[in-house]
């Protein structure tokens, strides 16, 4: 193999697993280093400044960093990253100091902002700053987009919404709610420079079943539902109530009927419960609120009588994979199922809809009618409109539409300035050695063997019967500290530097996840086998070194190092050094 | 500086025969100077006791007092361990040895404890051939007390000081084998591949079997002109041989090039693979042995590897017809037989 590129800043990128991972590429142990110090106000701007929403966020994202994170390599659960995003959040103080605040000097150009969810209000933030002028519309009557309307109040409360939402509002944000746009070519044809759609996903997939028409007096699409109780138009449903969908939406929908008098609420899902797309979290907490989950119902018809909705038949299926593992659900030939309901919601997926774009403007729509808008850029084929979040690749997350909004941003930014849009700027990186003494760090390098710590919630039955108050509690800063302690530290990397190694080997000997090996160069695969532990996590890097006076090269599996720093303790050339890697996107403006 | 090493290990490590993985064969972190030859040692012997499958209990380390003699808390924590008085380690593991022939004993000790204040016990351990393994980890100096020149130290070795040794130095090997040892090998810490079989087959051998591993001293001897230093070594290493050890158990499925390869069978029907290197060098020819040490030595070379191995010869238990049992699993009759036979036995020397 040829010596590894450390030059590369991709490379000690994706060691950090977690900030690899997350969609806006969130410096995660940078904040959580942060809280442990109990330095909130500054964790929460770390957030703030790479996700925009960190109070929302800590609530409610789906959480990509976890998955990744290298503690799962070693033992079963990450750190809570989320969780502890929350603690920031909860415990922050005053942001005067640190939120940048208008008026801004005017740079004269002007932009529509057409939606106000998370991705116009990440453009929004973005682009306030550096004096541009933001009108943003929204046929709502306040700014948050479906965090308002999707997100029920016992997940995220208002106040915290409100609160980050007003950040940005407060920039000098021209707002113009209650104002649908049935029309891009009105806004178009205004003097704006430049137009961003952040329309989101608003309209929920319909079930085309019998009898959905004759009892649709009692068939609710989801997120409309949603949005009904967010608005407080509708505050009760039946007492039995079927959920169809295994997604967060439907997770959301059945916790909501359960709050608003629904007493036997349950979830059907076509598919087997370990593939439902709900997170797994999301699942458990609707179980911990009697909502069984019954999987492999696929629904035939809605039963009605007399024009008044009785139930539903199933039928049930199971699983079957061809070689390729691509799933078919196969009818098992057991009886249909019948289940009663007074209420069905309907949350079985969600999708884009422009009606208010005209086709004869020009923009070119690809064979499903969708916009087709550059994957880098996030321009459409207008040049001065660009989309984002959900409105622009279909239906994601909050963090994911965040993150195509800063990149829209700096897109519009470009644009506005008349430069190539593929001429983006480098991410802000930086290593620099957290040697302190001869065997000391600046960073906490004792690795704990802690599990994860649970977050505690409100009793149960206080929360069934109110609608807006909050399930999670949050972890007390004294948790906190502990969950964080577990935090692994990844962005500190063990940085190897061959003309100082002396090949005395003590790095290989200390080395507690036999990470560090020395040995004749071969190719990657071949390299794997011969480690002191097979190297089979094949999405890992190798780090390798160029070739040592005994004719051996460093290997070094990134897959399970702890970042103890132990072998840079115990070289006694310094060859080994523990540096703190940064790592920010860049943002409009950079 | 970290005093724990973190508890987490490769979900993928292998285990041996006993289920166990390297890390059960694991002592205490060292703390020992970064980057010490002697923390390679303690490796090594971690990884050869995993790949015989030797039981951690089974074994009993000893040691003297020095760097080298701290080191047995940082391998086999799960054995047995005695840490005497400077320079007699020898005679404690005589006494424990003879008291239960069972274990495994495992010397370790330095060239200080070796060749100056337990030179005394050394060689008689030697000549008596003691069945044990006896390592000494060989700086060349005095790491505990800043450095100064040991009895190994070569002629003409630079301190980092800067002072010349003006003293001949001890050659361990040519005086063991001078002693009569039974195995005597010689290799170099920071050579894993050499170190490991060699360790395996002196634990593997019955009698006394004697390692001499240059070892350096990273803060006070791994300097330009010293003859122990890293670099020295690796310019100046020449090896006899290159080594596999192949347990009883294992079927042999290396191949090995016809003629420059040898295999002697030890005393339990396991084999050393040799490939010899040097010329005119036989492995179980006591004189060649020591004309390959006394040649290299002129030319500034530090012969590695198998020494001498010789798998005849009598351990001190066949010499003494001592209890084939350990003591501690004798019986108070077989231990105290009565007046009636002490009576008998005062009889015959009338």
């Amino acid at each position: 193999m040829q010596p590894t590129n450390t030059k590369d800043p991709e490379y000690y990128h994706k060691v950090v697993d977690c900030q690899y991972a997350c969609p806006a590429h969130t410096p995660v142990p940078e904040y959580i280093r942060l809280i442990a110090a109990e330095k909130y106000t500054e964790a929460y701007m770390v957030n703030w400044e790479s996700n925009v929403f960190p109070g929302v966020l800590g609530r409610t994202c789906d959480r990509p960093c976890e998955p990744a994170c290298r503690r799962v390599r070693v033992e079963e659960e990450p750190v809570a990253i989320c969780r502890l995003k929350r603690v920031a959040a909860d415990n922050k103080g005053d942001l005067s100091e640190y939120i940048p605040q208008g008026p801004f000097p005017s740079n004269g150009k002007k932009i529509a902002l057409i939606g106000g969810g998370p991705a116009s209000l990440t453009v929004a933030r973005d682009l306030a700053p550096l004096g541009y002028e933001l009108h943003l519309f929204d046929e709502q009557p306040a700014g948050g987009g479906m965090m308002r309307t999707q997100i029920p109040s016992f997940r995220l409360p208002i106040a915290v919404l409100e609160e980050e939402v007003g950040f940005i509002l407060n920039m000098g944000i021209h707002t113009q709610f209650l104002t649908y746009v049935d029309s891009l070519k009105s806004v178009i044809d205004k003097d704006y420079d430049v137009v961003f759609v952040g329309t989101g996903a608003p309209r929920g997939r319909n079930l085309s079943i019998p009898g959905r028409d004759e009892a649709a007096a009692h068939i609710h699409i989801g997120i409309d539902w949603l949005q009904s109780v967010a608005y407080e138009h509708t505050s009760s449903i039946g007492k039995n109530v079927i959920v169809l969908g295994g997604g967060n939406t439907a997770m959301d929908c059945c916790r909501t009927a359960r709050r608003l008098g629904g007493e036997h609420v349950k979830v059907l899902v076509r598919s087997p419960f370990k593939e439902m797309k709900a997170s797994p979290w999301e699942k458990e907490d609707a179980m911990h609120e009697d909502i069984p989950i019954l999987d492999n119902h696929v629904p035939v018809s809605f039963v009605h009588e007399n024009g008044r909705l009785t139930g539903m038949m199933f039928e049930i299926v199971h699983a079957v994979y061809d070689d390729n593992g691509k799933r078919s659900l196969v009818p098992t030939g057991e009886p249909h199922v019948f289940i009663p309901a007074d209420d069905v919601l309907i949350a079985i997926g969600q999708e884009n809809s422009f009606p208010w774009i005209e086709r004869d403007l020009g923009m070119e729509f690809d064979k499903w009618d969708m916009p087709v808008v550059d994957e880098k850029t996030y321009q459409s084929t207008i040049p001065k409109v660009f989309f984002g979040g959900d409105a622009a690749f279909g239906p994601k997350n909050i963090i994911t539409a965040v993150a195509q909004a800063h990149q829209a941003a700096i897109s519009i930014d470009l644009y506005c300035k008349g430069t190539a849009l593929t001429d983006r700027p480098h991410p802000m990186v930086n290593l620099v050695s957290q040697k302190m003494g001869i065997h000391e760090w600046s960073y906490d390098s004792m690795v704990t063997i802690d599990q994860r710590f649970i977050v505690p919630l409100a009793d149960k039955k206080l929360t069934l019967c109110n609608r807006k108050m909050e399930v999670e509690l949050g972890f007390d800063v004294a948790t906190a500290w502990k969950e964080a302690e577990r935090c692994l530290n990844c962005d500190i990397q063990t940085v190897f530097r061959e003309p100082l190694c002396i090949e005395c080997d003590a790095c290989v000997d200390i080395c507690p996840t036999a990470c560090i090996t020395f040995t004749a160069n071969g190719t990657d695969a071949e390299l794997r086998s011969r480690l002191k532990a097979p190297a089979q996590n094949l999405t890992q890097d190798l780090l390798v070194s160029d070739l040592l006076p005994t004719k051996r090269i460093m290997v070094k599996d990134e897959d399970v190092c702890l970042h103890c720093g132990l072998c840079a303790e115990r070289c006694p050339t310094a060859a080994w050094d523990m540096q703190l890697f940064s790592y920010n996107t860049a943002k409009a403006g950079a | 500086m970290s005093y724990l090493r973190p508890k987490f290990r490769h979900p993928l490590l292998p285990t041996n025969d006993h289920g166990y993985t390297t890390t059960d064969y694991e002592g205490s972190l060292s703390t020992l100077c970064a980057g010490c030859g002697h923390d390679s040692i303690s490796a090594a012997i971690v990884q050869a006791c995993f790949e015989i499958n030797i039981e951690p209990h089974m074994v009993a380390k000893l040691s003297g007092i020095g760097c080298s003699s701290k080191t047995p808390a940082y391998f086999l924590g799960n054995s047995h361990g005695f840490n005497t008085v400077h320079g007699r380690m020898p005679s404690v593991a005589t006494g424990a040895n003879l008291a239960n022939r069972d274990l495994i004993y495992l010397g370790v000790s330095g060239d200080g404890d070796t060749a100056s204040i337990g030179m005394g016990q050394f060689v008689h351990a030697v000549r008596r051939n003691l069945n044990m393994v006896y390592i000494v980890m060989n700086n060349g100096c005095y790491g505990l007390t800043k450095g100064q020149d040991s009895a190994t130290a070569d002629m003409g070795s630079k301190s980092k000081a800067g002072s010349v040794n003006p003293f001949e130095s001890i050659d361990l090997c040519g005086l063991a084998l001078e002693l009569g040892a039974s195995f005597v090998g010689q290799s170099f810490s920071g050579d894993k591949d050499q170190l490991i079989p060699l360790i395996k087959a002196a634990i593997n051998h019955k009698g006394f079997a004697f390692l001499n591993v240059l070892s350096p001293c990273v803060t006070f001897n791994n300097n330009v002109g010293s003859t122990k230093s890293y670099d020295f070594v690796r310019e100046h290493m020449e090896a006899t041989a290159t080594m596999d050890f192949v347990p009883l158990s294992t079927e042999i499925t290396a191949t090995y090039a016809e003629g420059t390869t040898t295999s002697i069978p030890m005393h339990d029907g396991s084999l050393v693979h040799l490939q010899k290197l040097a010329e005119g060098w036989e492995p179980g020819d006591r004189l060649s042995a020591i004309q390959a040490l006394q040649h290299a030595r002129m030319e500034s070379k530090v012969l590695t590897g198998l020494i001498y191995y010789s798998p005849e010869g009598h351990e001190l238990h066949d010499v003494l017809n001592s209890s084939v049992r350990p003591l501690n699993t004798l019986s108070q009759q077989e231990l105290c037989p009565g007046a009636a036979k002490l009576s008998g036995m005062n009889a015959e020397l009338r």
